[in-house]
């Protein structure tokens, strides 16, 4: 057992109200720059959409992520012998265009426009070249489902449904959307660390945070290819691939990332993991619909003696099994199972893992009225409007059984909270769907209870990053005891 | 004069300057080390430009540096007719191709308007040498036919002459070909402004990235060997008491 903690992650998409703060927060600390415009280290999507970049999630395309190779596996579009064959033209990189061209408006004409018949306008030009632009596409082109017919049916997660599946779903009154905010996941097995060729991509021991040293990087974009959450980005102007760094200097003194911090719907929770790194390869190789169980059986209980004995000798500080403790990634994702990571068919074992989202499913509409009365409210998972194909396809490599488990227990705990707060459903309604959901009213409680009235501190559980320990790298203070403070010049010698 | 200006001050100064100059380079602004690649800009033009290029360049490369460190076998190959065709043939194949994907990489830096914004001054001199370099290059292997034959007698032993410390120019002075000398002192002088262009790239080739292992993870410190007091290493005395 080789056990290493990770700072892990959940959103819950329920209470996502795609308002794009987390974005905004983002961009004005760290992508604000030339060249980064057209990144969103975060950026949010709708769902069913194509995202950014377009169709990101299409590997046939983008060749991101890893595939399963006999025993073990292999980086799909990357890898030594692909990587340094492709090194003088990169096939599968995205380009400027899949994303989008960045912009601004040319204010400062509206004040220096001669007087004229007409009023001054500000004219859109281009971050790259600072001409004159048309707007084409921005990172939320398909915001709420605009553009539907270009974007939200061209989801590639929409293979996995029936032609007569997706037409339901495009019936006007079933249409339905939820948002997806995305940052990079700090995977475990990570294609961008893997594929860089120079070795500037690294995994932070202590925390798991995956960077890359700006000094090392030398623009040979391999990890753009290989991520599959296309959360890698070129810097253009720089010649310096940049991604997520998930505001470590903040983490390092207490603080959340600032998406993390600033996000409205107080839909984003952050906490410690403690897993077997030994197990990295096998979890990353097992069947496709095993995948989401063998991840979760690489994450370890904080609270087993035999655990907590192991990390202690691996070096692991008694702060961060405290913090592992109080996770509450530990407890949406292991303990109540309420979380699955985003395509886990990827194989890069991410560390972000989403509460999927239930609300827009519910409720029907009959003779054009929207009907909301308990009994069209909890009328059944299977007549939710998002088919639950759609939802395995984005977090659980297809396996729906997964996916209706953790909507039964959504389901359950929100029916216990109805009887406890309104109290118009009778008490059989809801023990059978708590037991079939297996979920006691306790255990209701406190899911409700972290999910809608969690503090600050509740929600982010940032384990102390020892910094006062940290002149250990440079030296062992031990060595040096006694040579600080007052001394003398010469030696106490007298004569020879 | 102008014979030991070109063919040994300039080939001492070059080798000079490249290696201070890239040492010093990557030792202190290891940042600027690599080529700023536009293909985000611009992908599609790129590739046909840059495969047949960068191809081209890397067997002619060595090409030479072969026919240099093992001009006997060179020879003994080239000993049948056959052979040495093919191997003419085969190496003015990939002159042309160098040749064709440099001026589709020039075309695209001068049309497409992304492109030209990150283009930067040493980028135009970067052509400029590139191109003298390989126009001569292909004239060279056009009128003076048999390259890979008389490189051993006229080349070789003056690059080793250089490379003793013994200067031998005669050989290399009485050739009667200005493609040739043109393509000399042009070699030498892309050694020379290596470290102050793009060209910097090269040197930095990730071979090392095969036999790496895939994951990388850096512990900044690591717990298990923090010394205590107790373990208190004898290696450095106070000095000042
Ligand atoms: S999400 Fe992408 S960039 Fe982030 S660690 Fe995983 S592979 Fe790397
Ligand atoms: S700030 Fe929070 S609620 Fe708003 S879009 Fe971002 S994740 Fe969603």
């Amino acid at each position: 057992m080789d056990i290493r903690s990770q700072v892990s992650m959940v959103f819950h998409l329920d209470k996502c109200i795609g308002c794009h703060t987390c974005s905004i927060a983002c961009k004005n600390i760290w992508t604000d720059r030339k060249g980064a415009e057209y990144m969103w280290w975060n950026n949010v999507e709708t769902k069913p959409g194509t995202g950014y970049p377009t169709k990101w999630e299409d590997q046939d395309i983008y060749k991101g992520g890893w595939e399963k190779n006999g025993d073990s596996v292999s980086l799909k579009g990357a890898g030594k012998l692909k990587g340094l064959k492709n090194i003088f033209h990169n096939p599968h990189l995205p380009v400027l265009d899949d994303y989008y061209e960045p912009w601004t408006y040319k204010y400062q004409d509206l004040f220096t426009a001669p007087e004229g018949d007409d009023q001054p306008t500000a004219r859109p030009v281009s971050l790259v070249t600072g001409e004159h632009m048309d707007v084409q596409a921005g990172p939320n082109w398909d915001d709420d489902l605009g553009g539907s017919p270009d974007y939200a049916r061209q989801d590639v997660n929409m293979n996995q449904l029936s032609a007569a599946e997706q037409e339901a779903m495009f019936q006007l009154e079933r249409m339905t959307f939820f948002y997806l905010p995305r940052i990079c996941n700090h995977c475990l097995n990570p294609a961008c660390v893997a594929s860089c060729p120079s070795g500037a991509i690294y995994k932070r021991g202590e925390d798991g945070i995956v960077l890359i040293n700006q000094e090392r990087c030398r623009a040979w974009r391999m990890c753009v290819t290989a991520c599959p959450y296309k959360k890698s980005y070129y810097n253009w102007h720089t010649g310096k691939s940049e991604k997520c760094v998930l505001c470590y200097p903040r983490l390092e003194s207490g603080q959340a990332p600032a998406c993390f911090h600033s996000c409205v719907g107080r839909i984003r929770y952050l906490g410690v993991m403690l897993y077997d790194a030994d197990k990295i390869e096998n979890v990353a190789s097992v069947p496709e619909d095993q995948l989401v169980d063998a991840q979760m059986d690489i994450y370890l209980d904080p609270f087993d003696p035999e655990v907590i004995r192991q990390a202690q000798l691996n070096g692991i500080a008694d702060s961060t099994i405290e913090a592992a403790q109080k996770s509450p990634v530990y407890k949406f994702v292991k303990v109540w199972k309420l979380a699955l990571p985003l395509h886990p068919e990827f194989r890069t074992l991410p560390n972000l893992f989403y509460v999927p989202a239930l609300l827009p499913t519910m409720a029907t509409v009959s003779s054009g009225v929207y009907n909301s009365t308990s009994q069209s409210l909890w009328n059944g998972i299977e007549r939710n409007r998002l088919p639950m194909k759609y939802l395995a396809s984005l977090f659980s490599a297809g396996n729906t059984d997964k996916i209706v488990e953790v909507m039964k227990r959504l389901m359950a705990v929100r029916i216990h909270r109805r009887g406890v707060t309104v109290g118009d459903l009778n008490s059989s309604e809801i023990s059978s769907a708590m037991n079939e959901a297996g979920v006691d009213a306790e255990t209701a409680d406190a899911i409700f209870r972290l999910t809608s009235l969690a503090t600050f501190d509740e929600r982010f559980v940032i384990p102390p990053a020892h910094r006062e320990e940290s002149i250990e790298i440079l030296e062992s203070t031990a060595d040096v005891k006694g040579n600080t403070g007052f001394g003398f010049k010469e030696k106490p010698a007298r004569g020879l | 004069m102008t014979n030991y200006l070109l063919f040994v001050a300039l080939p001492y100064l070059s080798l000079g300057i490249f290696l201070i100059g890239s040492i010093y380079r990557y030792r202190s602004r290891e940042f600027s080390v690599s080529s700023i690649s536009s293909e985000f800009l611009e992908g599609r033009k790129l590739f046909w430009g840059s495969q047949p290029f960068h191809w081209g360049l890397f067997f002619l490369f060595f090409g030479h540096l072969i026919a240099f460190l093992f001009p006997k076998a060179v020879l003994a190959w080239n000993g049948q007719p056959v052979r040495l065709l093919i191997l003419e043939i085969t190496a003015f194949t990939f002159g042309l191709s160098t040749f064709i994907g440099v001026i589709l990489l020039v075309n695209r830096r001068l049309i497409n308007r992304r492109v030209q914004i990150v283009t930067s001054k040493m980028d135009v001199v970067v052509f400029v040498v590139l191109l003298v370099q390989i126009i001569s290059g292909l004239l060279v292997a056009y009128h003076n036919r048999w390259g890979s034959s008389w490189f051993a007698a006229f080349i070789t032993p003056y690059l080793r002459s250089l490379f003793v410390f013994d200067p031998q120019i005669e050989g290399i002075a009485s050739v009667n070909s200005l493609s040739l000398k043109i393509h000399v002192v042009s070699a030498f002088t892309i050694i020379g402004i290596i470290p102050f262009t793009r060209f910097m790239h090269f040197l930095v080739y990730p071979l090392d990235y095969l036999w790496r292992s895939y994951q990388q993870v850096i512990w900044s410190w690591n717990r298990k060997h923090i010394r205590t007091s107790r373990s208190h290493s004898e290696g450095r005395q106070s000095t000042n008491n």
